[in-house]
């Protein structure tokens, strides 16, 4: 297995404020990732507001400039590329934006949009060649070739975020990031679009990176996960060793709060109180203590070094393994035979299973209109 | 689970907005009693807000055509194709709070006066006594140091502490009924944890009933006791959370429970929900869900009405329940 894409000690710090009369504020929204991206998996990087996954992703692609580190994709620093170089990384990595209503131009054609990509990467191309391209994106993503004509405001959703989708593989990229590419859509749209970009990653060999808060969804399509938290990761592993075993509290803490239709517990679930501190002025030792159950006095002073055990999980937490030994009690699902029936039933049918009817609707249940 | 005439009952409601060809919301129903939470559950677009607003008396005058629809409130009747929804019951018995807290809030007012403001609006008190009863709902909704936050502007909250103090503003007049509109849906899954809890504790101590609209069935899970599931401006199935759960009857309901990506079980591919919503122009007759549904047949093209299929559980679909009148072939 080898690396596509590697950040070392990657830091990225804003400066804000300041200006006549305050003192500025130095934003600590990166602060010392070290990552190494697989060829071919789906890596997640799970947080919550302000814990400076977004920041990460742009830095990763460059479309910030780290304040230190560097970032390397397939042997190329992409830190100090320009020119040529940077035009070939631009070409081999792609972005797919969060918000399908204000990441496409809305003046421009659907067929424009994604063959703007293809006149800048592939010049060579003639427009002919070029109109049937876009037309196998389309189909690829699972729109219609007369589609190409349309504009975006004529599009729902979960069709737009289709067409960022095929604007970020018209280029042929090795490596896609989605910052939060379906958490703006509806439930049913959205498992359509994680479907869908599974399928890709399959089927053309995609590493994709994907920026989340919410682990449910990445449960279902990533290898690998790392959460974070104020600027660092405090804990990497596969995703079924992460979700089956969370070490660091923060992570169980994040897996306790989503509330999951199966769990109708109704004795209310584990809170962590308080909220994620700025990251202007991050809490000394371990970040996470002033939310932490377990927290120390070492947590409040010491930051806590990454361990990383033997099948390459790492946590940056001085006592996980004092809380590990408590494991995380998960759910059972809970259904009943009747909704393991009809969930089972309707799953054939949308798989394209043949249905056939085996009694009448009852008379009184038709009422015309 | 209180067992008493509904605090709140919603009768036929029917509205259409000017220049389009269906009504938004057709015959909707509801009922909630005191000390219970409904859960109103749909995708964007399916109407659950506009019959929230509907029943607040929000939507602009002009803007819709009100078809049919009696409210019965704490024992007073209102046809709301006639009557104005009184504007002293907003705000006062009946509160609402929005899913952004930020535009909710007016930016250039102190906290402490804007929820003083509601609390005069509605008693007449002095207002001493309204910075006193505002200082007890900071405290109350568990925000630390309400004396200080009481003078600070809106900007200086966080996301989950400014719905803090929308909460606290609507609880402030003792409402009897609180209208959540995606309370959590703009925060956090750590917030979303704390500010559920902190509701459900609240209405546990006030007895109030809720109106919870979100589209999240995991938040369903969490507080519902009843639930309605919304589709397209009908309510396609009602009845107590549980049954939902366990004896799910709409395909709309069965694809949205299969569609939710889940923290336990395996890890398969997800069921869909083929296509997207249709728009209000391209709204199908009969039963709206049957140009997504996977059991549609030729019946769909006429309204299933509802029917009742176990106490207080009732559904809009020809085929419930699925298992007893379809199979998969061969």
């Amino acid at each position: 297995m080898t690396a596509i894409l590697e950040a070392r000690d990657v830091k990225k710090h804003f400066r804000i404020g300041g200006g006549l009369f305050g003192k500025a504020a130095l934003v600590r929204a990166v602060d010392g990732v070290s990552l190494s991206i697989t060829s071919g998996e789906t890596f997640a990087i799970v947080g919550e507001s302000g814990c400076g996954k977004s920041t990460l992703a742009r830095v990763l692609m460059r479309l910030l400039d780290p304040t230190e580190g560097e970032v390397v994709f397939d042997g190329t620093a992409v830190t100090h590329a320009s020119g040529r170089t940077l035009a070939d990384l631009r070409r081999n990595m792609q972005f797919i934006f969060q918000d399908p209503f204000s990441s496409l131009n809305p003046r421009m054609t659907v067929g424009k949009l994604i063959g703007e990509p293809l006149e800048i990467h592939a010049p060579q191309l003639s427009a002919k060649d070029r109109h049937a391209k876009v037309a196998d994106l389309l189909a690829q993503v699972g729109l219609r070739r007369e589609h190409a004509g349309r504009y975006p405001h004529e599009f729902s959703g979960g069709q737009r975020q289709r067409i960022g989708i095929a604007r970020a593989l018209a280029s042929g990229p090795r490596l896609i990031i989605g910052d939060e590419p379906v958490s703006a859509l509806d439930v049913s749209v959205q498992a359509q679009v994680i479907n869908l970009l599974s399928d890709l990653g399959r089927d053309l060999g995609l590493t994709l990176i994907l920026i989340a808060h919410d682990l449910a969804v990445i449960r279902h399509m990533s290898d690998r996960v790392a959460v974070m938290y104020l600027g660092k990761i405090v804990e990497q592993g596969t995703t079924d060793a992460l979700f089956e075993a969370p070490r660091h509290p923060y992570t169980r803490a994040l897996l306790d709060a989503i509330p999951d239709p199966d769990d109708r517990n109704r004795a209310g679930r584990p809170q962590i109180d308080g909220e994620m501190p700025s990251p202007a002025a991050p809490p000394p030792g371990c970040a996470f203590h002033t939310r932490c159950a377990h927290a120390t006095d070492r947590c409040r002073k010491v930051v806590p070094v990454p361990d990383e055990t033997s099948d390459g999980h790492m946590t940056a937490c001085h006592h996980w393994r004092d809380i590990v030994d408590a494991p995380r009690q998960p759910f059972p699902l809970n259904r009943s035979a009747a909704t393991k029936a009809r969930l089972d039933l309707y799953r054939k049918a949308t798989e394209g299973a043949k249905i056939t009817q085996i009694a009448q609707p009852k008379p009184d249940r038709e009422e015309m209109r | 689970m209180p067992d008493q005439s509904p605090l709140l009952s919603l009768s036929k409601l029917s509205l259409r907005f000017k220049g389009q060809p269906v009504c938004a919301v057709e015959d909707v129903s509801l009922s909630v009693a005191a000390g219970e939470i409904l859960c109103v559950v749909g995708e964007s677009g399916c109407g659950k807000s506009v019959t929230a607003m509907a029943l607040m008396g929000l939507l602009p005058p002009g803007a819709a055509e009100i078809h049919g629809g009696v409210m019965t409130f704490d024992g007073q009747a209102f046809d709301l194709t006639k009557d104005r929804v009184p504007s002293d019951l907003r705000g006062g018995r009946i509160a609402m709070i929005f899913q952004e807290p930020m535009t909710s809030l007016n930016p250039v007012f102190r906290v402490g006066e804007q929820i003083a403001e509601s609390v005069q609006r509605h008693s007449g008190c002095s207002r001493g006594d309204a910075r006193l009863r505002s200082l007890e709902m900071l405290r109350c909704v568990g925000l630390p140091s309400p004396e200080r936050l009481l003078d600070q502007y809106p900007h200086q909250f966080s996301g989950g502490q400014r719905q803090r103090v929308m909460i606290a503003m609507a609880l402030a007049n003792d409402p009897r009924l609180l209208i959540a509109d995606e309370p959590t849906t703009a925060l956090d899954v750590t917030i979303q944890a704390q500010i559920l809890n902190l509701i459900r504790d609240l209405q546990r101590d006030t007895g109030m009933g809720t109106i919870m609209i979100t589209h999240d069935l995991g938040v369903v899970a969490d507080v519902a006791d009843t639930v309605a599931v919304m589709y397209g401006g009908h309510i396609v199935e009602s009845g107590p959370m549980t049954e939902i759960f366990e004896n799910p009857q709409h395909p709309y309901t069965i694809g949205l429970m299969a569609s939710v990506p889940r923290l336990s079980g395996p890890r398969q591919r997800l069921t869909t929900i083929n296509g997207t919503v249709p728009s209000i122009r391209q709204m199908p007759s009969g039963c709206r869900f049957r140009t997504r549904c996977a059991f549609a047949a030729e019946t769909c093209s006429t309204r299933p009405a509802q029917a009742e299929v176990g106490p207080d559980h009732s559904v809009a679909c020809h085929f419930a329940p699925l298992e007893q009148m379809l199979k998969v072939a061969g």
